[in-house]
């Protein structure tokens, strides 16, 4: 009796990103494996990528696991975390942990990864130095962090700029330290240097280049670094980001070749048959690479060879760099200097930080640096990849055809074409999924591919080919405003603003039906206002009938009556006018709002002018898609638990935003600490006062559906807050599509995009959007003074018939049908 | 006798605007259009909604409470799709600019009804 053939024992060392993508290729193929998976780290493997956004404030720990236990256990992985490979037994093919275990495999694949590269610097050891490479470091420098702390980062690349900048956002006095005459200068020339280091200075962090750091000051623990030049800097925290070297010393004990990593050939073999290795911890080519697309692709092609299909090789990769930095930019693939027979097209902009510079060879494209715009990284990286003919294109390699938009972007591509550059998935990939697996919304793709599961960067691109391939997805973005005026939003903005149009019925005639729908009228109304700032032509008849009368219309026809109670502070004068206005008009219902104010319900139209002077109050704007309350709590004023003065703050709030038109209603909340009992968390705009320092989040909803709004900023005045409020707030303004929420809206342009575009912003687009904002502001005004100074003779009231006609004797049964405001 | 009855100056009905008027013990709708002016029962079908409060399209009005919309012409409903109407009026501006209605042909259609 022959007996089945026993499991080979594979071993992986590393719960990383390249050894669990490699483990994930080799599931796919047909294999015999008993897998063992040891990891030093005592995480499931997670998106080291998106460290700088957990590190930022941009995303939560749980959001960026890649695998998590359950995929371990439904695929039978032994999963050792927590326990570091010690050393490998290559003739007794074993290796041994620091927990006293020894294992023994068939096949080993080390993906052990780098270490961060700590220079030799006096003092180095002591306690507030750290480097940064592991969630348990984020969460170390997370727990150190507070409004205030001075922090240095030694090192200027990619890794040192997202160290600053997530410390920069956590509210830390952040200098960067860099040894170059550059910031990033493996990726950028000398003057995309200069360009980077101004908008690395406008986010509020310092830059000292040509500077090396000769101690770190301190008795134990840190207190700031010395440099050579003698400059000492105080510092709590300081962040080394010099670099990382590969981790092969298993490698070198093992007798493997190992130069500065684990030397492995095209199909990712070491020097052993038995052992190999993929990701930062090899060297191939005498290249180590180190970013996760390359290895990504190592994985495939050693899985390949593995399971016993050798043929797959890999030939190294362009070097592709993305700064994921909101609000700055900076892109940089393959070369980044001239040279002999190379020509270089630029494109500078200064008032707008933009600068641009290719590298051709013989018409084709060999490098690109880009910073301050980097929309069109992928055609480069495309053209990079691709070696393609560029002669013909010439005049226009610095500006995208300018039909082309991101859905013709898609179309363009081939199928063989990188879509996700983190992950390696081709345009042909993702439509195989969507045809096959019917994929047909982004989390299926994401779930299916891994595409869009990296930087996400592409996450455009791969809802446009979701759009045009899969024929159940659900048109959202690019919806026509309706058949009156066939154009996206955004157009019609840009039609208003280029053909400096003030009414709604000069856009119907130009660019529509002349006619106009309900509709469209509200939406054109809203847009004209906010484009012209409010120096716009009123039409009052695209308004619905609420915007004409300032009321919000009941079921019966009458109108509703909800004054301005800024934070929902009411006076005894108040409440006494309230009373004795529903006193004298006879008020059917007086009512509390959700809303922390108080509801006249069931007013005859005639009498809203009326009833706004008696009551001597503003216009709390119930009615209308414009900004509504701002509930707060009692915050420091008499609660114990109260860190600031949520009420000030909430009145001051409203006051700034009142009278204003939103895309949708805008609710706000200011709540002193974060027991949140206002329900900030759950508004359009909420700030959360906590010891120190208020954070300002946005797109927080719970009326149709319920969303936890997201953290926009943290700031430390209660000015910065107001401020960070405001230019959210007008960017919502400016860039939502009318009737969308900013619940909707945050989730369709993702929190990231929007504190790249609002808090983080260059000053000069901040202060812009602010100017802005006052311009509308000033012209705005209470809609209740139209009771003195209606727009027009007959707004509130009934047309008053000049004769009435002789009526015959009704029958009673006609009677009955009289109208209820008889 | 005359059955035109003299309502109010046309500037006192904003442009593509309507405004209710009540003649006798008929609420009555009036919409000043681009071209003409037309007047309707001011109570919509579904559930009595202002439509004087609507907002014009074309030569329809959309109702402020839930969306009907009715052809101002022959006050049928237009959206959604029943068979049902509410009573137009003749209606026209004298030389003088004043807006008129015509009571006495719906007057008569009323009785009878
Ligand atoms: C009066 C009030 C209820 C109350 O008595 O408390 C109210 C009444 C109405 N709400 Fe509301 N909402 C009121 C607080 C709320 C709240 C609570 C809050 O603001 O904290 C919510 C949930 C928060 C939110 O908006 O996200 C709320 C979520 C809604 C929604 C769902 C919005 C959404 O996108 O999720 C609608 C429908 C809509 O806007 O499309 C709505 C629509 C309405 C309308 C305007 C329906 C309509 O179009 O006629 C109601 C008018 C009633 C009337 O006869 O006048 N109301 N409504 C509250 C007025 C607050 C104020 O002082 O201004
Ligand atoms: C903050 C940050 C931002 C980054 N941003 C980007 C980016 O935007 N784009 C990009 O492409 N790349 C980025 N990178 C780099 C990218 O994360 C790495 O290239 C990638 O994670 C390398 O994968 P790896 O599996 O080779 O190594 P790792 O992900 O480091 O995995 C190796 C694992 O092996 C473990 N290990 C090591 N030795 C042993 C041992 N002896 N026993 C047991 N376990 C061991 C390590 O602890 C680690 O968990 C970033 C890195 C950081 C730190
Ligand atoms: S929940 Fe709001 S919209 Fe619904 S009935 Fe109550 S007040 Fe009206
Ligand atoms: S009352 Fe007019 S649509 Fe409902």
């Amino acid at each position: 009796m022959t007996r089945k053939k026993l499991k080979q024992q594979l071993i992986v060392i590393g719960n990383g990103m390249a050894g669990i993508g490699c483990l994930e290729q080799i599931l796919r193929h047909n294999h015999n494996f008993e897998v063992t998976v040891f990891g030093d780290e005592t995480h499931v493997n997670y998106n080291r990528i998106l460290l700088s956004s957990v590190l930022a404030g941009e995303k939560p720990v749980d959001d960026i696991t890649l695998n998590p236990l359950a995929w371990y256990l439904e695929h039978k992985i032994t999963l050792r975390l927590g326990i570091r490979v010690t050393s490998i037994d290559p003739t007794m093919r074993t290796i041994s942990g620091d927990d006293g275990s020894v294992t023994s495999y068939d096949k080993l694949l080390i993906a052990t990864g780098s270490k961060p590269f700590i220079p030799r610097i006096e003092g180095v050891e002591k306690d507030g130095v750290c480097a940064w490479r592991t969630l348990a470091d984020t969460q170390w420098i997370l727990n150190r962090t507070k409004p205030g702390t001075k922090a240095v980062v030694i090192g200027g690349g990619l890794l040192g700029l997202e160290a600053a900048r997530g410390l920069q956002v956590q509210g830390c006095d952040v200098t960067i330290v860099h040894l170059r005459d550059r910031l990033m200068e493996r990726q950028l020339d000398s003057t995309g240097g200069r360009y980077l280091r101004s908008k690395i200075e406008a986010l509020g962090v310092k830059v000292l280049l040509e500077k090396s750091t000769a101690a770190i000051l301190g008795n134990g623990h840190a207190t700031g670094v010395r440099l050579t030049c003698g400059l000492e800097l105080p510092a709590d925290l300081i962040v080394v980001a010099a670099g990382i070297s590969p981790n092969a010393d298993l490698g070198k004990q093992a007798g493997l070749q190992v130069n500065r990593g684990i030397i492995v050939n095209d199909y990712l073999e070491t020097s052993n048959p038995d052992i190999f290795a993929v990701g930062e911890c090899t060297e191939h080519r005498g290249v180590c690479h180190g970013l996760v697309a390359p290895l990504l692709a190592q994985g495939k092609v050693l899985a390949a060879t593995i399971t016993g299909n050798r043929g797959a090789t890999f030939e190294g990769a362009i070097p592709a760099a993305k700064l994921k930095i909101m609000g700055v930019d900076v892109f940089s693939a393959g070369s980044n200097e001239g040279g002999p027979g190379i020509e270089t097209v630029k494109y500078e902009d200064e008032s707008q930080g933009v600068y641009k510079r290719l590298f051709l060879d013989g018409g084709r494209l060999v490098g690109a640096i880009l910073v301050g715009d980097s929309n069109d990284s992928h055609r480069y990286s495309e053209w990079l990849r691709t070696g393609a003919n560029l002669s013909a294109k010439r005049r226009t390699l610095l500006f995208p055809d300018p039909i082309a938009d991101n859905g013709d972007a898609a179309a363009m591509l081939s199928d063989a074409d990188t879509v996700c550059g983190c992950l390696g998935v081709s345009k042909g990939q993702i439509i195989e999924a969507i045809h096959e697996k019917g994929v047909c919304t982004m989390a299926q793709l994401k779930e299916c591919t891994r595409a869009s599961t990296g930087c996400g960067s592409c996450g455009n691109l791969c809802m446009d080919i979701l759009r045009a391939v899969a024929p159940n997805f659900e048109e959202e973005t690019k919806k026509v405003l309706c058949k009156c005026v066939p154009f996206p939003q955004e157009q019609i903005k840009e039609m208003i603003r280029t053909q400096r149009m003030k009414s709604v019925q000069e856009v119907l005639d130009i660019y529509g039906n002349g006619i106009g729908c309900e509709v469209c009228k509200p939406a054109l109304s809203y847009l004209v206002d906010v484009v012209n700032c409010g120096e716009h032509d009123e039409d009052r008849s695209t308004r619905f009938i609420n915007d004409r009368v300032h009321a919000n219309i009941q079921n019966d026809g009458t109108f509703s009556v909800i004054p301005r109670m800024r934070g929902g502070i009411t006076t005894p004068d108040e409440l006494r006018k309230i009373a004795d206005v529903a006193d004298k008009y006879k008020v059917p219902l007086v009512k509390v709002t959700g809303s922390q104010r108080i509801d006249l319900l069931g007013i005859k139209k005639e009498d809203l002018p009326k009833v706004w002077a008696d009551l001597g109050m503003p216009s709390g704007q119930g009615y209308a898609k414009g900004v509504r309350m701002v509930k707060t709590c009692v915050g420091s004023t008499f609660c114990r638990f109260g860190t600031q003065d949520s009420i000030a703050t909430g009145v001051e709030l409203e006051r700034r935003m009142e009278n204003l038109f939103t895309p949708h209603k805008t609710k706000m909340a200011v709540v002193g600490c974060p027991r949140n009992c206002a329900e900030a968390t759950v508004k359009d705009i909420g700030l959360v006062g906590q010891e120190g320092s208020w954070q300002v989040v946005v797109g927080g909803a719970a009326g149709k559906s319920v969303r936890k709004a997201d953290l926009l900023i943290t700031v430390s005045s209660t000015e910065e807050a107001l401020a960070a409020a405001e230019v959210f707030f007008q960017y919502y303004r400016e860039n939502a599509n009318y009737l969308e929420r900013t619940y909707d809206f945050v989730e369709r342009h993702g929190i990231e995009k929007i504190r790249r575009d609002t808090v983080y912003a260059p000053d000069a687009i901040k202060e812009a959007l602010l100017d802005r904002l006052t311009k509308s502001k000033n012209l705005s005004q209470d809609a209740w003074l139209e009771r003195d100074n209606p727009i027009n003779a007959t707004q509130f009231v009934q047309i008053q018939p000049m004769e009435q006609p002789i009526m015959p004797p009704s029958p009673s049964y006609l009677r009955s049908s009289a109208s209820a405001n008889d | 006798m005359s059955t035109w009855i003299q309502i109010t100056p046309l500037q006192n009905i904003p442009l593509r605007e309507g405004r209710c008027v009540t003649l006798g013990r008929k609420e009555i709708a009036v919409f000043h259009l681009p071209e003409k002016v037309l007047a309707i029962d001011n109570r919509c079908p579904h559930g009595q909604g202002p439509l004087c409060d609507g907002i014009t399209t074309g030569t329809h009005v959309v109702c402020p409470l839930h969306g009907w919309k009715i052809d101002l012409e022959t006050g049928m409903v237009a959206r959604p799709d029943v068979p049902v109407g509410v009573k137009t009026y003749p209606c026209r501006v004298n030389s003088d600019g004043i807006v008129e209605i015509n009571v006495a042909a719906t007057q008569e259609a009323e009785v009878a009804a």
